[in-house]
Protein backbone atom coordinates (compact mmCIF):
# COMPACT_ATOMS: atom_id res chain seq x y z
CA UNK A 1 0.00 0.00 0.00
CA UNK A 2 3.01 2.33 -0.21
CA UNK A 3 4.02 4.47 -3.15
CA UNK A 4 7.65 4.33 -4.17
CA UNK A 5 7.92 7.96 -5.21
CA UNK A 6 6.84 10.46 -2.61
CA UNK A 7 7.27 14.08 -1.64
CA UNK A 8 9.50 15.31 1.17
CA UNK A 9 8.09 17.24 4.06
CA UNK A 10 6.72 16.68 7.51
CA UNK A 11 4.80 19.83 8.42
CA UNK A 12 2.72 19.85 5.25
CA UNK A 13 1.16 16.35 5.61
CA UNK A 14 0.23 17.09 9.23
CA UNK A 15 -1.38 20.32 8.10
CA UNK A 16 -3.35 18.47 5.42
CA UNK A 17 -4.52 15.87 7.90
CA UNK A 18 -5.40 18.41 10.57
CA UNK A 19 -9.04 19.23 9.60
CA UNK A 20 -10.09 15.60 9.28
CA UNK A 21 -8.30 14.49 12.46
CA UNK A 22 -9.59 17.44 14.46
CA UNK A 23 -13.21 16.63 13.57
CA UNK A 24 -12.58 12.94 14.14
CA UNK A 25 -11.19 13.51 17.62
CA UNK A 26 -13.68 16.18 18.75
CA UNK A 27 -16.87 14.67 17.32
CA UNK A 28 -16.06 10.96 17.13
CA UNK A 29 -13.44 9.76 19.63
CA UNK A 30 -14.22 12.14 22.48
CA UNK A 31 -18.00 11.46 22.41
CA UNK A 32 -17.51 7.72 21.91
CA UNK A 33 -15.10 7.67 24.84
CA UNK A 34 -17.61 9.61 26.93
CA UNK A 35 -20.36 7.16 26.01
CA UNK A 36 -18.20 4.30 27.27
CA UNK A 37 -17.26 6.20 30.45
CA UNK A 38 -20.88 7.26 31.20
CA UNK A 39 -22.05 3.69 30.73
CA UNK A 40 -20.23 2.85 33.99
CA UNK A 41 -21.73 5.78 35.91
CA UNK A 42 -25.07 6.42 37.49
CA UNK A 43 -26.63 9.79 38.36
CA UNK A 44 -29.10 10.29 41.17
CA UNK A 45 -32.62 11.47 40.37
CA UNK A 46 -31.63 15.14 40.57
CA UNK A 47 -28.53 14.80 38.43
CA UNK A 48 -26.35 16.14 41.25
CA UNK A 49 -24.35 13.12 42.40
CA UNK A 50 -22.71 10.68 40.07
CA UNK A 51 -21.12 7.45 41.13
CA UNK A 52 -19.20 4.66 39.47
CA UNK A 53 -21.31 1.51 39.27
CA UNK A 54 -19.23 -0.81 37.10
CA UNK A 55 -21.32 -2.99 34.82
CA UNK A 56 -24.56 -2.36 36.71
CA UNK A 57 -26.11 -0.33 33.86
CA UNK A 58 -25.52 -3.23 31.52
CA UNK A 59 -26.82 -5.76 34.03
CA UNK A 60 -29.98 -3.70 34.55
CA UNK A 61 -30.40 -3.35 30.81
CA UNK A 62 -30.31 -7.06 30.09
CA UNK A 63 -32.45 -7.84 33.14
CA UNK A 64 -35.16 -5.54 31.78
CA UNK A 65 -37.80 -7.62 29.93
CA UNK A 66 -38.71 -4.53 27.88
CA UNK A 67 -35.12 -4.28 26.61
CA UNK A 68 -35.17 -7.95 25.67
CA UNK A 69 -38.41 -7.25 23.80
CA UNK A 70 -36.67 -4.37 21.99
CA UNK A 71 -33.82 -6.70 20.99
CA UNK A 72 -36.42 -9.14 19.66
CA UNK A 73 -38.14 -6.34 17.71
CA UNK A 74 -34.82 -5.28 16.23
CA UNK A 75 -33.96 -8.82 15.13
CA UNK A 76 -37.37 -9.41 13.50
CA UNK A 77 -37.39 -5.98 11.90
CA UNK A 78 -33.81 -6.13 10.56
CA UNK A 79 -34.13 -9.67 9.23
CA UNK A 80 -37.41 -8.90 7.48
CA UNK A 81 -36.21 -5.61 5.98
CA UNK A 82 -33.00 -7.24 4.73
CA UNK A 83 -34.70 -10.31 3.26
CA UNK A 84 -37.51 -8.35 1.62
CA UNK A 85 -35.36 -5.64 0.06
CA UNK A 86 -32.63 -8.03 -1.15
CA UNK A 87 -35.09 -10.51 -2.69
CA UNK A 88 -37.11 -7.79 -4.46
CA UNK A 89 -33.98 -6.06 -5.74
CA UNK A 90 -32.46 -9.32 -7.00
CA UNK A 91 -35.61 -10.24 -8.93
CA UNK A 92 -35.86 -6.78 -10.52
CA UNK A 93 -32.14 -6.61 -11.31
CA UNK A 94 -32.08 -10.02 -13.01
CA UNK A 95 -35.03 -8.97 -15.18
CA UNK A 96 -33.70 -5.49 -15.94
CA UNK A 97 -30.38 -7.04 -16.97
CA UNK A 98 -32.04 -9.04 -19.77
CA UNK A 99 -31.80 -7.90 -23.38
CA UNK A 100 -35.23 -6.32 -23.59
CA UNK A 101 -36.67 -3.16 -25.07
CA UNK A 102 -36.58 -0.22 -22.66
CA UNK A 103 -34.12 -1.80 -20.21
CA UNK A 104 -32.46 1.58 -19.55
CA UNK A 105 -35.83 3.18 -18.84
CA UNK A 106 -36.69 0.51 -16.29
CA UNK A 107 -33.34 1.00 -14.62
CA UNK A 108 -33.85 4.75 -14.23
CA UNK A 109 -37.37 4.24 -12.89
CA UNK A 110 -36.06 1.78 -10.31
CA UNK A 111 -33.03 3.81 -9.24
CA UNK A 112 -34.66 7.10 -8.24
CA UNK A 113 -35.95 5.95 -4.81
CA UNK A 114 -32.30 5.85 -3.70
CA UNK A 115 -32.59 9.61 -3.25
CA UNK A 116 -35.51 9.43 -0.83
CA UNK A 117 -34.87 9.97 2.87
CA UNK A 118 -36.09 7.16 5.14
CA UNK A 119 -38.34 9.65 6.93
CA UNK A 120 -39.80 10.86 3.62
CA UNK A 121 -40.35 7.27 2.46
CA UNK A 122 -42.36 6.80 5.65
CA UNK A 123 -44.46 9.87 4.87
CA UNK A 124 -45.14 8.53 1.36
CA UNK A 125 -46.30 5.26 2.91
CA UNK A 126 -48.62 7.03 5.33
CA UNK A 127 -50.76 7.88 2.29
CA UNK A 128 -50.82 4.19 1.37
CA UNK A 129 -51.50 2.57 4.74
CA UNK A 130 -53.27 5.18 6.85
CA UNK A 131 -56.57 3.64 8.01
CA UNK A 132 -58.70 6.61 6.95
CA UNK A 133 -56.77 8.54 4.29
CA UNK A 134 -54.48 5.82 2.85
CA UNK A 135 -55.19 3.89 -0.33
CA UNK A 136 -54.52 0.39 1.04
CA UNK A 137 -55.66 1.13 4.58
CA UNK A 138 -59.04 2.30 3.34
CA UNK A 139 -59.39 -0.67 1.03
CA UNK A 140 -58.64 -3.15 3.81
CA UNK A 141 -61.13 -1.54 6.17
CA UNK A 142 -63.63 -1.39 3.31
CA UNK A 143 -63.28 -5.14 2.81
CA UNK A 144 -64.06 -5.67 6.47
CA UNK A 145 -60.49 -6.38 7.57
CA UNK A 146 -59.85 -4.21 10.64
CA UNK A 147 -56.72 -2.25 9.82
CA UNK A 148 -55.12 0.39 12.01
CA UNK A 149 -51.37 0.31 12.42
CA UNK A 150 -51.63 2.88 15.20
CA UNK A 151 -53.50 0.37 17.36
CA UNK A 152 -52.32 -3.04 16.20
CA UNK A 153 -48.70 -3.88 16.98
CA UNK A 154 -48.27 -6.56 14.32
CA UNK A 155 -49.68 -4.26 11.65
CA UNK A 156 -47.39 -1.47 12.85
CA UNK A 157 -44.36 -3.75 12.51
CA UNK A 158 -45.48 -4.77 9.03
CA UNK A 159 -45.82 -1.13 7.97
CA UNK A 160 -42.37 -0.04 9.20
CA UNK A 161 -40.82 -3.13 7.59
CA UNK A 162 -42.46 -2.41 4.22
CA UNK A 163 -41.58 1.29 4.22
CA UNK A 164 -37.96 0.60 5.26
CA UNK A 165 -37.48 -2.21 2.72
CA UNK A 166 -39.15 -0.15 -0.03
CA UNK A 167 -36.60 2.64 0.46
CA UNK A 168 -33.64 0.23 0.34
CA UNK A 169 -34.56 -1.78 -2.79
CA UNK A 170 -33.05 0.69 -5.26
CA UNK A 171 -29.70 0.65 -3.44
CA UNK A 172 -29.57 -3.15 -3.66
CA UNK A 173 -30.80 -3.02 -7.25
CA UNK A 174 -27.85 -0.82 -8.28
CA UNK A 175 -25.36 -3.26 -6.76
CA UNK A 176 -27.01 -6.38 -8.16
CA UNK A 177 -27.12 -4.82 -11.61
CA UNK A 178 -23.41 -3.99 -11.41
CA UNK A 179 -22.74 -7.55 -10.21
CA UNK A 180 -24.77 -9.07 -13.04
CA UNK A 181 -23.00 -6.99 -15.65
CA UNK A 182 -19.63 -8.28 -14.47
CA UNK A 183 -20.62 -11.93 -15.09
CA UNK A 184 -18.94 -13.01 -18.33
CA UNK A 185 -21.54 -13.48 -21.07
CA UNK A 186 -19.60 -16.46 -22.46
CA UNK A 187 -20.36 -18.53 -19.36
CA UNK A 188 -24.07 -17.92 -19.69
CA UNK A 189 -24.06 -18.62 -23.42
CA UNK A 190 -22.20 -21.88 -22.89
CA UNK A 191 -24.82 -22.97 -20.35
CA UNK A 192 -27.63 -21.96 -22.73
CA UNK A 193 -26.09 -23.98 -25.53
CA UNK A 194 -25.85 -26.95 -23.17
CA UNK A 195 -29.60 -26.65 -22.80
CA UNK A 196 -29.85 -25.03 -19.35
CA UNK A 197 -33.14 -23.13 -19.03
CA UNK A 198 -33.16 -19.59 -17.60
CA UNK A 199 -34.25 -20.71 -14.12
CA UNK A 200 -31.52 -23.34 -13.98
CA UNK A 201 -28.95 -20.87 -15.34
CA UNK A 202 -29.94 -18.50 -12.54
CA UNK A 203 -29.49 -20.96 -9.67
CA UNK A 204 -26.39 -22.76 -10.95
CA UNK A 205 -24.44 -19.84 -12.44
CA UNK A 206 -25.80 -16.37 -11.74
CA UNK A 207 -26.70 -16.77 -8.08
CA UNK A 208 -23.36 -18.32 -7.00
CA UNK A 209 -21.40 -15.72 -8.96
CA UNK A 210 -23.43 -12.97 -7.31
CA UNK A 211 -22.78 -14.29 -3.81
CA UNK A 212 -20.07 -11.71 -2.98
CA UNK A 213 -22.52 -8.93 -3.86
CA UNK A 214 -25.30 -10.59 -1.90
CA UNK A 215 -23.11 -11.01 1.15
CA UNK A 216 -21.94 -7.41 1.00
CA UNK A 217 -25.55 -6.24 0.71
CA UNK A 218 -26.55 -8.44 3.63
CA UNK A 219 -24.17 -6.56 5.91
CA UNK A 220 -25.07 -3.14 4.49
CA UNK A 221 -28.80 -3.81 4.79
CA UNK A 222 -28.50 -5.02 8.37
CA UNK A 223 -26.56 -1.86 9.23
CA UNK A 224 -29.24 0.20 7.47
CA UNK A 225 -32.04 -1.56 9.36
CA UNK A 226 -30.22 -1.09 12.67
CA UNK A 227 -29.33 2.58 12.38
CA UNK A 228 -30.80 4.43 9.42
CA UNK A 229 -34.43 3.49 9.90
CA UNK A 230 -34.87 5.79 12.88
CA UNK A 231 -36.66 8.29 10.63
CA UNK A 232 -39.08 5.66 9.31
CA UNK A 233 -40.10 4.58 12.79
CA UNK A 234 -40.30 8.12 14.14
CA UNK A 235 -42.52 9.27 11.26
CA UNK A 236 -44.82 6.24 11.18
CA UNK A 237 -45.27 4.77 14.66
CA UNK A 238 -42.93 6.53 17.14
CA UNK A 239 -42.08 3.06 18.44
CA UNK A 240 -45.70 2.26 19.28
CA UNK A 241 -48.24 0.97 19.78
CA UNK A 242 -47.11 -0.32 23.20
CA UNK A 243 -43.42 -0.32 22.13
CA UNK A 244 -44.12 -2.96 19.48
CA UNK A 245 -41.98 -1.16 16.87
CA UNK A 246 -39.29 0.13 19.22
CA UNK A 247 -35.85 -0.89 17.98
CA UNK A 248 -32.50 -0.57 19.79
CA UNK A 249 -31.71 2.81 18.28
CA UNK A 250 -35.19 4.17 18.99
CA UNK A 251 -35.06 3.03 22.60
CA UNK A 252 -31.61 4.63 23.06
CA UNK A 253 -33.07 7.87 21.73
CA UNK A 254 -36.12 7.75 24.04
CA UNK A 255 -34.03 6.96 27.14
CA UNK A 256 -31.54 9.72 26.40
CA UNK A 257 -33.81 12.41 25.05
CA UNK A 258 -37.11 11.89 26.84
CA UNK A 259 -36.21 9.97 30.00
CA UNK A 260 -32.81 11.71 30.36
CA UNK A 261 -31.30 8.50 31.72
CA UNK A 262 -27.65 9.13 30.97
CA UNK A 263 -26.21 5.87 32.32
CA UNK A 264 -28.69 3.58 30.61
CA UNK A 265 -28.65 5.44 27.31
CA UNK A 266 -24.83 5.37 27.30
CA UNK A 267 -24.85 1.65 28.04
CA UNK A 268 -27.22 1.22 25.09
CA UNK A 269 -24.91 3.28 22.90
CA UNK A 270 -22.06 0.93 23.85
CA UNK A 271 -24.22 -2.11 22.96
CA UNK A 272 -24.90 -0.52 19.56
CA UNK A 273 -21.19 0.19 19.09
CA UNK A 274 -20.38 -3.46 19.74
CA UNK A 275 -23.06 -4.46 17.20
CA UNK A 276 -21.68 -2.22 14.47
CA UNK A 277 -18.06 -3.19 15.17
CA UNK A 278 -19.10 -6.83 14.78
CA UNK A 279 -20.90 -6.11 11.50
CA UNK A 280 -17.96 -4.12 10.12
CA UNK A 281 -15.49 -6.77 11.18
CA UNK A 282 -17.51 -9.48 9.42
CA UNK A 283 -17.62 -7.33 6.29
CA UNK A 284 -13.88 -6.69 6.22
CA UNK A 285 -12.90 -10.25 7.03
CA UNK A 286 -15.00 -11.25 4.10
CA UNK A 287 -13.46 -8.69 1.76
CA UNK A 288 -9.96 -9.81 2.77
CA UNK A 289 -10.85 -13.39 1.93
CA UNK A 290 -12.28 -12.40 -1.40
CA UNK A 291 -9.13 -10.50 -2.34
CA UNK A 292 -7.04 -13.63 -1.77
CA UNK A 293 -9.54 -15.76 -3.60
CA UNK B 1 -67.89 -29.36 -24.45
CA UNK B 2 -64.89 -29.91 -22.28
CA UNK B 3 -64.23 -33.32 -23.77
CA UNK B 4 -63.85 -31.88 -27.26
CA UNK B 5 -61.97 -28.72 -26.28
CA UNK B 6 -59.39 -30.23 -24.00
CA UNK B 7 -57.39 -32.40 -26.38
CA UNK B 8 -57.17 -29.60 -28.93
CA UNK B 9 -55.71 -27.16 -26.42
CA UNK B 10 -53.31 -29.72 -25.10
CA UNK B 11 -52.11 -30.55 -28.58
CA UNK B 12 -51.56 -26.93 -29.59
CA UNK B 13 -48.31 -26.07 -27.81
CA UNK B 14 -46.68 -29.33 -28.84
CA UNK B 15 -47.51 -28.72 -32.48
CA UNK B 16 -46.21 -25.16 -32.37
CA UNK B 17 -43.05 -26.07 -30.58
CA UNK B 18 -42.26 -28.57 -33.30
CA UNK B 19 -42.69 -25.91 -35.98
CA UNK B 20 -40.96 -22.96 -34.28
CA UNK B 21 -39.10 -24.15 -31.21
CA UNK B 22 -37.18 -21.04 -30.16
CA UNK B 23 -39.22 -17.82 -30.53
CA UNK B 24 -42.31 -18.72 -28.50
CA UNK B 25 -40.79 -19.30 -25.04
CA UNK B 26 -38.57 -16.30 -25.62
CA UNK B 27 -41.53 -14.06 -26.43
CA UNK B 28 -43.42 -15.43 -23.43
CA UNK B 29 -40.39 -14.80 -21.22
CA UNK B 30 -40.16 -11.22 -22.46
CA UNK B 31 -43.82 -10.60 -21.67
CA UNK B 32 -43.34 -11.89 -18.13
CA UNK B 33 -40.16 -9.81 -17.77
CA UNK B 34 -41.94 -6.64 -18.88
CA UNK B 35 -44.89 -7.46 -16.67
CA UNK B 36 -42.82 -7.92 -13.50
CA UNK B 37 -40.66 -4.87 -14.22
CA UNK B 38 -43.73 -2.71 -14.79
CA UNK B 39 -45.14 -3.98 -11.50
CA UNK B 40 -41.86 -3.07 -9.84
CA UNK B 41 -41.87 0.41 -11.35
CA UNK B 42 -45.48 0.90 -10.22
CA UNK B 43 -44.64 -0.27 -6.70
CA UNK B 44 -42.19 2.61 -6.47
CA UNK B 45 -44.17 5.15 -8.46
CA UNK B 46 -47.59 4.68 -6.86
CA UNK B 47 -46.87 6.21 -3.42
CA UNK B 48 -45.18 9.13 -5.15
CA UNK B 49 -48.07 9.51 -7.61
CA UNK B 50 -50.62 9.68 -4.78
CA UNK B 51 -48.62 12.36 -3.00
CA UNK B 52 -48.15 14.43 -6.16
CA UNK B 53 -51.87 14.22 -6.94
CA UNK B 54 -52.81 14.84 -3.33
CA UNK B 55 -50.75 18.00 -3.29
CA UNK B 56 -53.20 19.48 -5.83
CA UNK B 57 -56.34 18.93 -3.73
CA UNK B 58 -57.71 20.90 -0.80
CA UNK B 59 -57.39 19.80 2.81
CA UNK B 60 -61.07 18.91 3.17
CA UNK B 61 -61.21 16.32 0.40
CA UNK B 62 -58.08 14.54 1.69
CA UNK B 63 -59.37 14.73 5.26
CA UNK B 64 -62.65 13.12 4.15
CA UNK B 65 -60.60 10.19 2.96
CA UNK B 66 -60.86 10.69 -0.80
CA UNK B 67 -57.63 9.15 -2.03
CA UNK B 68 -56.52 11.42 -4.85
CA UNK B 69 -55.52 9.59 -8.01
CA UNK B 70 -56.14 12.48 -10.42
CA UNK B 71 -55.02 16.12 -10.34
CA UNK B 72 -57.16 18.62 -8.47
CA UNK B 73 -57.55 22.37 -8.72
CA UNK B 74 -55.61 23.56 -5.70
CA UNK B 75 -52.00 23.02 -6.77
CA UNK B 76 -50.95 26.65 -6.80
CA UNK B 77 -52.45 27.59 -3.44
CA UNK B 78 -51.04 24.46 -1.76
CA UNK B 79 -47.51 24.95 -3.04
CA UNK B 80 -47.59 28.72 -2.52
CA UNK B 81 -49.04 28.20 0.96
CA UNK B 82 -46.41 25.65 1.92
CA UNK B 83 -43.57 27.64 0.38
CA UNK B 84 -44.43 30.89 2.13
CA UNK B 85 -46.35 29.86 5.25
CA UNK B 86 -45.61 26.27 6.27
CA UNK B 87 -48.14 24.82 8.71
CA UNK B 88 -49.23 25.73 12.21
CA UNK B 89 -47.69 22.48 13.50
CA UNK B 90 -44.25 23.80 12.52
CA UNK B 91 -44.91 27.27 13.93
CA UNK B 92 -45.42 28.61 10.40
CA UNK B 93 -41.78 28.27 9.40
CA UNK B 94 -41.98 28.70 5.63
CA UNK B 95 -40.99 25.64 3.61
CA UNK B 96 -38.76 28.00 1.63
CA UNK B 97 -36.62 28.47 4.76
CA UNK B 98 -36.46 24.71 5.41
CA UNK B 99 -35.50 24.06 1.80
CA UNK B 100 -32.75 26.66 1.99
CA UNK B 101 -31.46 25.08 5.23
CA UNK B 102 -31.44 21.64 3.64
CA UNK B 103 -29.64 22.92 0.55
CA UNK B 104 -27.00 24.61 2.70
CA UNK B 105 -26.60 21.54 4.91
CA UNK B 106 -26.42 18.99 2.10
CA UNK B 107 -24.08 21.08 -0.04
CA UNK B 108 -21.77 21.95 2.84
CA UNK B 109 -21.60 18.33 4.01
CA UNK B 110 -20.85 17.08 0.49
CA UNK B 111 -18.25 19.75 -0.31
CA UNK B 112 -16.72 19.64 3.17
CA UNK B 113 -16.40 15.87 3.24
CA UNK B 114 -14.85 15.82 -0.21
CA UNK B 115 -12.42 18.62 0.62
CA UNK B 116 -11.08 17.29 3.92
CA UNK B 117 -10.98 13.70 2.64
CA UNK B 118 -9.12 14.73 -0.49
CA UNK B 119 -6.34 16.50 1.41
CA UNK B 120 -6.02 13.88 4.13
CA UNK B 121 -5.84 11.06 1.57
CA UNK B 122 -3.20 13.09 -0.30
CA UNK B 123 -1.14 13.43 2.88
CA UNK B 124 -1.37 9.71 3.66
CA UNK B 125 -0.46 8.58 0.14
CA UNK B 126 2.19 11.06 -1.01
CA UNK B 127 4.21 11.57 2.19
CA UNK B 128 6.06 9.54 4.81
CA UNK B 129 5.89 10.91 8.31
CA UNK B 130 5.73 9.56 11.85
CA UNK B 131 2.21 8.54 12.81
CA UNK B 132 1.06 8.13 9.22
CA UNK B 133 -0.54 4.73 9.75
CA UNK B 134 -1.98 5.84 13.08
CA UNK B 135 -3.71 8.76 11.36
CA UNK B 136 -5.01 6.47 8.64
CA UNK B 137 -6.46 4.00 11.12
CA UNK B 138 -7.94 6.80 13.22
CA UNK B 139 -9.89 7.96 10.16
CA UNK B 140 -10.72 4.41 9.13
CA UNK B 141 -12.20 3.51 12.51
CA UNK B 142 -14.81 6.27 12.30
CA UNK B 143 -16.64 3.87 9.96
CA UNK B 144 -17.64 2.04 13.11
CA UNK B 145 -18.96 5.11 14.92
CA UNK B 146 -22.00 6.37 12.99
CA UNK B 147 -23.67 9.40 14.47
CA UNK B 148 -26.51 7.25 15.83
CA UNK B 149 -24.37 5.42 18.37
CA UNK B 150 -22.74 8.51 19.82
CA UNK B 151 -25.63 10.95 19.58
CA UNK B 152 -25.86 12.16 23.16
CA UNK B 153 -22.19 12.65 23.94
CA UNK B 154 -21.78 14.34 20.54
CA UNK B 155 -24.82 16.44 21.32
CA UNK B 156 -23.16 17.47 24.58
CA UNK B 157 -19.91 18.41 22.84
CA UNK B 158 -21.82 20.49 20.32
CA UNK B 159 -23.77 22.28 23.02
CA UNK B 160 -20.57 22.90 25.06
CA UNK B 161 -19.03 24.45 21.96
CA UNK B 162 -22.09 26.71 21.61
CA UNK B 163 -22.96 25.24 18.20
CA UNK B 164 -26.56 24.31 18.97
CA UNK B 165 -29.22 25.49 16.58
CA UNK B 166 -26.72 26.71 14.00
CA UNK B 167 -25.46 25.64 10.60
CA UNK B 168 -22.11 24.78 12.19
CA UNK B 169 -23.79 22.39 14.62
CA UNK B 170 -25.74 20.76 11.81
CA UNK B 171 -22.79 20.36 9.49
CA UNK B 172 -19.39 20.08 11.20
CA UNK B 173 -20.00 16.93 13.29
CA UNK B 174 -21.09 15.03 10.16
CA UNK B 175 -18.24 16.16 7.97
CA UNK B 176 -15.54 13.57 8.74
CA UNK B 177 -15.71 10.75 6.23
CA UNK B 178 -13.85 7.49 6.23
CA UNK B 179 -15.41 6.26 2.98
CA UNK B 180 -14.43 9.34 0.98
CA UNK B 181 -10.88 9.21 2.39
CA UNK B 182 -10.60 5.51 1.52
CA UNK B 183 -11.84 6.15 -2.02
CA UNK B 184 -9.39 8.99 -2.68
CA UNK B 185 -6.55 7.02 -1.10
CA UNK B 186 -7.31 4.09 -3.37
CA UNK B 187 -7.43 6.40 -6.38
CA UNK B 188 -4.20 8.25 -5.51
CA UNK B 189 -2.42 4.90 -5.28
CA UNK B 190 -3.15 4.36 -8.99
CA UNK B 191 -1.48 7.60 -10.15
CA UNK B 192 1.69 6.38 -11.92
CA UNK B 193 5.05 7.09 -10.24
CA UNK B 194 6.25 8.61 -13.52
CA UNK B 195 3.82 11.50 -13.05
CA UNK B 196 5.31 12.30 -9.66
CA UNK B 197 8.87 11.94 -10.94
CA UNK B 198 8.18 14.16 -13.94
CA UNK B 199 6.65 16.76 -11.69
CA UNK B 200 9.67 16.66 -9.36
CA UNK B 201 12.11 17.01 -12.25
CA UNK B 202 10.15 20.03 -13.44
CA UNK B 203 10.57 21.47 -9.95
CA UNK B 204 6.94 21.16 -8.90
CA UNK B 205 6.36 20.89 -5.17
CA UNK B 206 3.69 18.80 -3.49
CA UNK B 207 1.03 21.52 -3.53
CA UNK B 208 1.66 22.30 -7.19
CA UNK B 209 1.30 18.59 -7.98
CA UNK B 210 -1.91 18.49 -5.97
CA UNK B 211 -3.54 21.38 -7.84
CA UNK B 212 -2.27 20.55 -11.33
CA UNK B 213 -2.34 16.74 -11.37
CA UNK B 214 -4.06 14.99 -8.45
CA UNK B 215 -7.07 17.29 -8.25
CA UNK B 216 -7.97 17.35 -11.98
CA UNK B 217 -7.55 13.56 -12.18
CA UNK B 218 -9.98 13.13 -9.27
CA UNK B 219 -12.80 15.03 -10.94
CA UNK B 220 -14.96 12.00 -11.82
CA UNK B 221 -14.58 10.57 -8.32
CA UNK B 222 -15.50 13.92 -6.85
CA UNK B 223 -18.64 14.16 -8.99
CA UNK B 224 -19.79 10.69 -7.99
CA UNK B 225 -19.08 11.35 -4.32
CA UNK B 226 -20.89 14.66 -4.50
CA UNK B 227 -24.12 12.91 -5.50
CA UNK B 228 -23.82 10.27 -2.77
CA UNK B 229 -22.89 12.75 -0.06
CA UNK B 230 -25.45 15.35 -1.11
CA UNK B 231 -28.18 12.73 -0.77
CA UNK B 232 -26.65 11.60 2.55
CA UNK B 233 -26.68 15.17 3.88
CA UNK B 234 -30.16 15.99 2.59
CA UNK B 235 -31.63 12.83 4.12
CA UNK B 236 -30.20 13.27 7.64
CA UNK B 237 -32.92 12.98 10.24
CA UNK B 238 -31.81 12.11 13.78
CA UNK B 239 -28.98 14.63 14.03
CA UNK B 240 -30.93 17.70 12.80
CA UNK B 241 -33.83 16.64 15.03
CA UNK B 242 -31.53 16.94 18.06
CA UNK B 243 -29.50 20.00 17.10
CA UNK B 244 -32.25 22.34 15.89
CA UNK B 245 -34.24 23.90 18.69
CA UNK B 246 -35.91 26.75 16.82
CA UNK B 247 -37.28 27.15 13.32
CA UNK B 248 -34.19 29.00 12.08
CA UNK B 249 -32.18 26.00 10.93
CA UNK B 250 -35.01 23.46 10.61
CA UNK B 251 -34.39 21.11 7.70
CA UNK B 252 -37.11 19.97 5.35
CA UNK B 253 -36.97 16.24 6.16
CA UNK B 254 -37.41 16.88 9.87
CA UNK B 255 -39.96 19.60 9.13
CA UNK B 256 -42.33 17.26 7.27
CA UNK B 257 -42.48 14.79 10.13
CA UNK B 258 -43.11 17.65 12.58
CA UNK B 259 -45.92 18.88 10.31
CA UNK B 260 -47.71 15.56 10.70
CA UNK B 261 -47.27 15.74 14.47
CA UNK B 262 -49.92 13.79 16.33
CA UNK B 263 -52.28 13.80 13.33
CA UNK B 264 -54.75 16.14 14.99
CA UNK B 265 -55.69 18.79 12.43
CA UNK B 266 -52.84 17.83 10.16
CA UNK B 267 -52.93 19.94 7.00
CA UNK B 268 -52.42 16.92 4.74
CA UNK B 269 -52.50 18.89 1.49
CA UNK B 270 -49.62 21.08 2.71
CA UNK B 271 -47.75 18.01 3.98
CA UNK B 272 -48.08 16.44 0.52
CA UNK B 273 -46.89 19.57 -1.28
CA UNK B 274 -43.95 19.82 1.13
CA UNK B 275 -43.10 16.14 0.58
CA UNK B 276 -42.92 16.71 -3.19
CA UNK B 277 -40.68 19.75 -2.66
CA UNK B 278 -38.44 17.77 -0.28
CA UNK B 279 -38.04 14.97 -2.81
CA UNK B 280 -37.15 17.10 -5.79
CA UNK B 281 -33.55 18.21 -5.14
CA UNK B 282 -32.03 14.82 -4.20
CA UNK B 283 -33.99 12.92 -6.87
CA UNK B 284 -32.95 15.50 -9.47
CA UNK B 285 -29.30 15.23 -8.46
CA UNK B 286 -29.42 11.42 -8.67
CA UNK B 287 -31.20 11.30 -12.02
CA UNK B 288 -29.14 14.04 -13.67
CA UNK B 289 -25.87 12.49 -12.57
CA UNK B 290 -27.05 8.88 -12.81
CA UNK B 291 -24.11 7.55 -14.78
CA UNK B 292 -21.40 8.92 -12.47
CA UNK B 293 -23.41 8.18 -9.39
CA UNK B 294 -23.97 4.49 -10.15
CA UNK B 295 -20.31 3.96 -10.96
CA UNK B 296 -19.23 5.96 -7.93
CA UNK B 297 -21.53 4.12 -5.56
CA UNK B 298 -20.42 0.67 -6.63
CA UNK B 299 -16.75 1.76 -6.52
CA UNK B 300 -16.92 3.51 -3.16
CA UNK B 301 -18.51 0.82 -1.14
CA UNK B 302 -16.49 -2.13 -2.29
Amino acid sequence: MNRKVIFKGVALPYLLLLPQLLITVVFFFWPAGQAIWFSFLRQDAFGIRTQFVGFENFADLFADPLYIQVIGNTVVFSAAVTALSIATALLLAVLADRQIRGAQGYRTLLIWPYAIAPAVAAVLWIFMVHPSIGLLGQALNGMGIPWDYKLNGAQAMLVVIIASAWKQVSYNFIFFLAGLQSIPKAVLEAAAIDGARPVRRFWTIIFPLLSPTTFFLLVVNLTYAFFDTFGVIDALTKGGPAKSTETLIYRAYIDGRVNLDLGSSSAQAVVLMVAIIALTAVQFRFIERRVHY
Amino acid sequence: MSTTELPRIAALPAAEEAATPAPRPRRMGDVVTHGVLILGVLLFALPLWIVIMGSTHDAASIGRGEVPLLPGAHAIENYAGAWAGGTSATIRVPVAVMMLNSVVMATAIAVGKIAISLISAYAVVFFRFPGRMLAFWAIFITLMLPVEVRIFPTFKVVSDLGMMDSYAGLIVPLIASATATLLFRQFFMTIPDEFVEAAKIDGAGPMRFFWDVALPLSRTNMAALFVILFVYGWNQYLWPLLVTTSGNVETIVVGIVKMIGSEANTEWNIVMATTVLALLPPVAVVLLMQRWFVKGLTDTEK
